[in-house]
């Protein structure tokens, strides 16, 4: 057998960050349970991720020690449940490398997030004196693409009724790419906004977005990122994907739901109009009107949800701790592995890049006739969790021909045994099917 | 095996085999037909489930759609359980199969009633997939009502 050497002064293969996948998953207490007589193998993390020890403590120890309200009291709890909350705010700011730290806006999650600046548009578009970039008439185009999950499509849907704008889409190639064939022709002086999914959760595909952002400096629209899926994989640094906004949420990157951020480049968050009104996002109330704060509290109207946001630093904390980049590598091996594994399968095809470039540690496919349900139900049977349906992006669906599609997706947890009971798995669904 | 009770053989065969499946138009020209197009939101599934009826017998019951096992299975079971009988009486095997679905397992069928429908009794204990199961009686539901044969009384023709 022969061995191929990588030329010295190469970047050689161990040279890679790596991290230790045992002492990982021993920080997340539910990778030790059993489901359905067998060890717990999940492959659901794109839609949700486990939570290491080190955030359920943090949020254990925020109610058992810190509670109290954040921005509005003076007593010593008011005052470090505040710091606390800033301080989360402060570390994600570091993690997407924001220029500032009021560019994060605390969501709920990328959901909320999307249409907190779909509600803006909205707001602004009502109102003469508002900046222009956001009004929105009859003749304005808004563009998304076909690769969406149903949360980046609906929210627009619904503001170019309100407006009578229209909505316009890239498609996607039989591979599963972003189609930017027609870019010129769909982004154009009409665009206000284009707002496109950076890593899709359904196909994997993590879209280049240098070209696209080019044209829309071009015509002077605003980019809007979808990043739910990419923020949690990759290391994403905001100045270098040069966006207007990016969106995502806390669940899915080892912190707790009900927290997720929008990002927004600050010159812009101060000229958006507000969407929720309400406590602490004013600057004075009087029985005649209102005045606003500045971002980002102007978009964070209420007590938002403290303890999540402490905890979701301390999501941030962990990742960092291991390495974006190592934990990016991980999921590149991971889904090298895969590919090949599923290859083996008979009748399986896989939706979406079947090459781990350009692509993240997320896999859809079909298997033979066999409907996702029924695959789901079998494999679930063994322990293995995946995700049946439609994904919330049944646009990709039909645009594949299918009604539902299986999704094994990966985390930093994931091991190469977890995939091989994948397979082992997808045999049996063979055998109860054939 | 758990998934036993799920996929019965009595299932898989319904599946794998269907009965009356592909929508037809009535025979008889006097019959008024309707049918109705019920979709699962959360997976996708769907089905169209078409009723032909003189307004006292289901002359025919025709479906197609696309689906998990539960689902297609269910709606050929359906289609075998209810076709040629009155609708009085179809509505009794209607109301049994929901109660069964709802039942969460604790439910005994009764076969005399629900013939290869007792099969379903496994599904009952899995909450994620009663919907599938239940999604071609929904759209039988509806037909019927359009068809001018409702289920509860005060819609009945």
């Amino acid at each position: 057998m022969t061995s191929i050497a990588i030329p010295s002064g190469m970047p050689q293969y161990d040279d890679a960050p790596r991290f230790d996948v045992a002492r990982v998953r021993a920080d997340f207490p539910i990778l030790g349970r059993e489901v359905n007589g067998h060890p717990l193998v999940y492959l659901d993390s794109a839609n949700t991720s486990h939570k290491p020890r080190q955030v359920l403590d943090v949020l254990d120890e925020h109610y058992a020690r810190h509670n109290a309200n954040v921005s509005r009291s003076v007593h010593t709890l008011g005052t470090e449940a505040t710091e606390a909350y800033e301080g989360a705010r402060a570390k994600i700011a570091t993690f997407i490398n924001a220029p500032s730290t009021d560019e994060v806006v605390f969501t709920k999650n990328s959901t909320e997030a999307i249409n907190i600046v779909a509600y803006a548009f909205s707001n602004a578009s009502l109102r003469p004196d508002a900046d222009p970039r956001f009004r929105l008439g009859p003749g304005d185009e808004v563009v998304i693409s076909e690769m969406e999950h149903h949360s980046n499509i609906v929210p627009w849907q619904l503001l170019c009724e309100r407006t009578g704008a229209t909505l316009r889409w890239f498609p996607v190639t039989d591979q599963g790419r972003l189609d930017e064939s027609g870019l010129e022709d769909l982004v154009t002086e009409r665009t206000k906004i284009v707002s496109l999914v950076h890593m899709s959760n359904i196909l994997g595909t993590v879209n280049a977005t240098s070209r696209i952002t080019a044209r829309v400096r071009e015509v002077g629209a605003l980019l809007l990122l979808d990043c739910s899926q990419s923020v949690p994989h990759l290391p994403i640094d905001v100045v270098d994907l040069d966006a207007d906004y990016i969106v995502f949420t806390g669940h899915k990157m080892c912190g707790p739901t009900g927290i997720g951020v929008l990002w927004g480049r600050g010159e812009l968050l101060a000229a958006m109009p507000p969407v929720f009104g309400g406590g602490s996002m004013i600057e004075t109330v009087t029985m005649a009107g209102s005045t606003f704060a500045a971002p980002p509290a102007r978009f964070e109207a209420g007590t938002p949800p403290i303890a999540e946001a402490v905890a979701l630093g301390a999501a941030v904390d962990y990742l960092t701790g291991i390495g974006m980049r190592a934990i990016q590598w991980h999921e590149k091996e991971l889904t090298a592995y895969a590919l090949d594994a599923l290859g083996s399968v008979p009748d399986l095809r896989i939706f979406g890049p079947t090459v781990p470039v350009g692509r993240g540690g997320t896999i859809s496919f079909a298997l033979g006739d066999v409907h996702p349900h029924d695959v789901g139900q079998v494999l679930d049977s063994l322990g293995v969790q995946v995700r049946v349906g439609h994904h919330c992006a049944k646009p990709v669906c039909s645009r594949f021909g299918v009604p539902a599609m299986t999704r094994a997706s990966f985390y930093l947890y994931t091991t190469t045994e977890e995939i091989d009971a994948l397979v082992a798995g997808l045999e049996q669904v063979r055998k109860v099917f054939d | 095996m758990q998934l036993n009770q799920l996929y019965q053989e009595i299932i898989l065969d319904h599946y794998k085999r269907p009965h009356g499946r592909g929508l037809r138009d009535a025979d008889d020209a006097g019959d008024r037909v309707a049918e109705a197009h019920h979709v699962n939101p959360t997976c996708g599934d769907e089905v169209t489930v078409r009723v032909a009826t003189d307004g006292t017998v289901l002359h025919d019951i025709s479906y197609d759609g696309m689906g998990c096992s539960i689902s297609q299975a269910s709606a050929s079971v359906l289609h075998e359980l209810l076709r040629g009988r009155g609708t009085g009486e179809a509505f009794e095997v209607h109301e049994a199969f929901v109660e069964l679905m709802s039942g969460r397992g604790q439910v005994t069928p009764d076969e005399d009633v629900l013939g290869d429908g007792v099969a379903f009794a496994g599904v009952a204990r899995y909450p994620a997939r009663v919907k599938c199961a239940l999604l071609p009686w929904m759209a039988f539901k509806d037909a019927a009502a359009r068809a001018g044969v409702g289920v509860s009384p005060e819609v009945k023709a």
